[in-house]
């Protein structure tokens, strides 16, 4: 196996393992749509990274982190239904990246490669990035899991029984932002929140905890990943979509043979 | 007496919407509270207010230091999406898996603990929050609208239990109900609330005030007559059938027949 495929699988692990757990709070959330808005947000990053010459994976976790805390201010005011204003804001966002990317022109920038991902083209960098956030993230997560539980539970029941439940909440946004900066490589933009959701949703047919969920999400998660890199590998077809084309068929496979636990 | 709510005046306001209006109120420990009025009295927002949940416009809160809550919210939608039993949302607020049977035997559901908390019926999941409340062991338990969708003999029997968990603990309860005759056995002290409190005082002297009887109607205050029958015997929550075990509660009856 050559060595870019090796990369590949390892980045690829990586990201969908840490997409397990965090996937699960999306759906649990209800947080898709919200997921979504902010990796379409992620290119903003790109092209902030670009105007100012830093790491790309600081810029896109600043820019989602701004987004992120922006989005919770502006859902709290009931204007417009939240998935009117999410809408309005993932479109927004991932339009004014593209523009604002177009603007510089020293760089080529590859946009395939932001929006659909670049698995191929991993760095031993790129997966030192990916493992760091992955751990670091994972770490937190673990500390944090039962308050994070309790609040998904029922967030006013956890306020009143003393947990800082606005506290929580962005240490989530934060968790949300780093898995989007490293996954940005593997899937790209466009597609991160499939890895978030699809796994996870998968995960439920076979799950009766939240954390047995949690394992068979990253589980699942990666399972996608090495039937999508082979074959990419085998059929020459784009990485980052075939990932997700094998987890939508695992998906399909365990709602149709399995009976849902729990 | 341990004083552990004190409010003075308090207000809440939405935009030009005045919820609650100069509310004064006192809850002790071991003391039983309980708000009444019609619907959009403001009994919830109130509540909310002394929980922290929503911010107070003027007046003055104060809780004792450090004051430990047990809440049941009116209605607790967990989404389906997350594999959680009955024992596992009880193990959230406790070390001990064997005060988690304790209190499920308290409550009656033991049965339920392996059940996921999305299959359980409302009246069976206003039990398992109140085991939840008895695991934490607050100073005040505060419960809004306990005994909705819960039937009649299940309301008397809801409302036993919470008396004899404030018995046990030693707590002071704080509760929202609709209906002042089913609860009054089981209450100290009754404010009824129509943004302001009309009347407040111990239960029978609130039935009897006017500013009662007008929030209500004088059919209202006397409504619970429709139907009621003595049983010879009782259900437990799982449909078994046993003997009586006390006498049919202290509802004021008015006979139609």
């Amino acid at each position: 196996m050559p060595d870019f495929m090796i990369y590949a699988l390892l980045g690829g692990l990586g990201v969908a393992a840490i997409s397990g757990p965090l996937g699960c709070f999306v759906v649990w959330r209800r947080m898709a749509y919200f997921g979504d808005t902010l990796a379409h947000s992620a290119l903003m990053g790109i092209a902030l990274g670009l105007l100012l010459d830093i790491n790309m994976n600081i810029a896109i976790t600043v820019v989602c982190i701004f987004i992120a805390v922006s989005l919770v201010i502006l859902l709290k005011q009931r204007q417009l239904a939240s998935d009117t204003l999410l809408g309005i804001l993932a479109h927004s966002s991932l339009s004014i990246g593209l523009v604002a990317v177009s603007f510089i022109e020293e760089v080529r920038v590859d946009l395939t490669g932001y929006l659909f991902g670049d698995l191929l083209a991993i760095s031993p960098t790129d997966l030192a990035w990916v493992y760091g956030g992955a751990i670091a993230v994972g770490v937190i997560l673990a500390i944090l899991w039962k308050p994070l539980l309790m609040m998904t539970i029922h967030e006013e029941l956890a306020k009143v029984e003393g947990l800082a439940v606005d506290w929580l909440r962005l240490v989530l946004m934060l968790l949300f932002s780093i898995v989007i900066a490293v996954a940005m490589k593997i899937v790209g933009v466009l597609l991160i929140t499939a890895m978030l959701i699809i796994p996870a949703a998968t995960a439920r047919r076979v799950s009766n905890t939240p954390e047995s969920m949690a394992l068979n999400a990253s589980l699942l998660g990666m399972l996608s990943v090495v039937l999508g890199l082979t074959l990419s590998y085998y059929f020459d077809t784009p990485a980052g979509p075939s990932v997700v084309v094998s987890a939508f068929i695992l998906f399909i496979f365990f709602y149709l043979a399995r009976p849902q636990k729990g | 007496m341990t004083l552990l709510v004190e409010a003075q005046h308090i207000c809440v306001r939405y935009n030009d919407h005045t919820a609650v209006n100069d509310v004064t109120l006192t809850i002790n420990k071991g003391e039983i509270v309980t708000l009444i009025g019609p619907n959009g009295a403001g009994k919830t927002t109130l509540v909310r207010a002394i929980l922290g949940l929503t911010p107070v416009s003027s007046g003055l809160l104060t809780k004792k230091p450090a004051l430990s809550i047990g809440y049941m919210p009116q209605k607790l939608q967990i989404d389906s999406t997350l594999p959680v039993t009955v024992n596992r949302f009880l193990a959230l607020a406790s070390r001990h898996s064997r005060n988690i049977d304790d209190a499920l035997k308290l409550v009656g559901i033991k049965h339920l603990g392996q059940k996921p908390i999305q299959a359980i019926s409302g009246g069976e999941l206003q039990r398992v929050l109140l085991a939840r409340a008895v695991l934490r062991q607050p100073e005040l338990l505060v419960l809004d609208e306990p005994a909705q969708g819960v039937d009649i003999t299940g309301q008397t029997e809801l409302y036993a239990l919470i008396k004899q968990i404030r018995d046990q603990l030693g707590c002071g309860v704080l509760m929202i109900s609709h209906d002042l005759h089913l609860v009054m056995a089981a209450t100290d002290n009754v404010i009824c609330l129509n943004q302001h409190v009309c009347c407040s005082g111990h239960p029978e002297t609130v039935s009897n005030d006017p500013a009662y009887q007008e929030l209500f109607g004088q059919t209202g205050a006397a409504q619970i007559a429709v139907y009621h029958h003595h049983h010879n015997h009782e259900h437990t929550i799982n449909g078994e059938v046993v003997a009586c075990q006390h006498d049919a509660p202290s509802i004021t009856q008015k006979e139609n027949s």
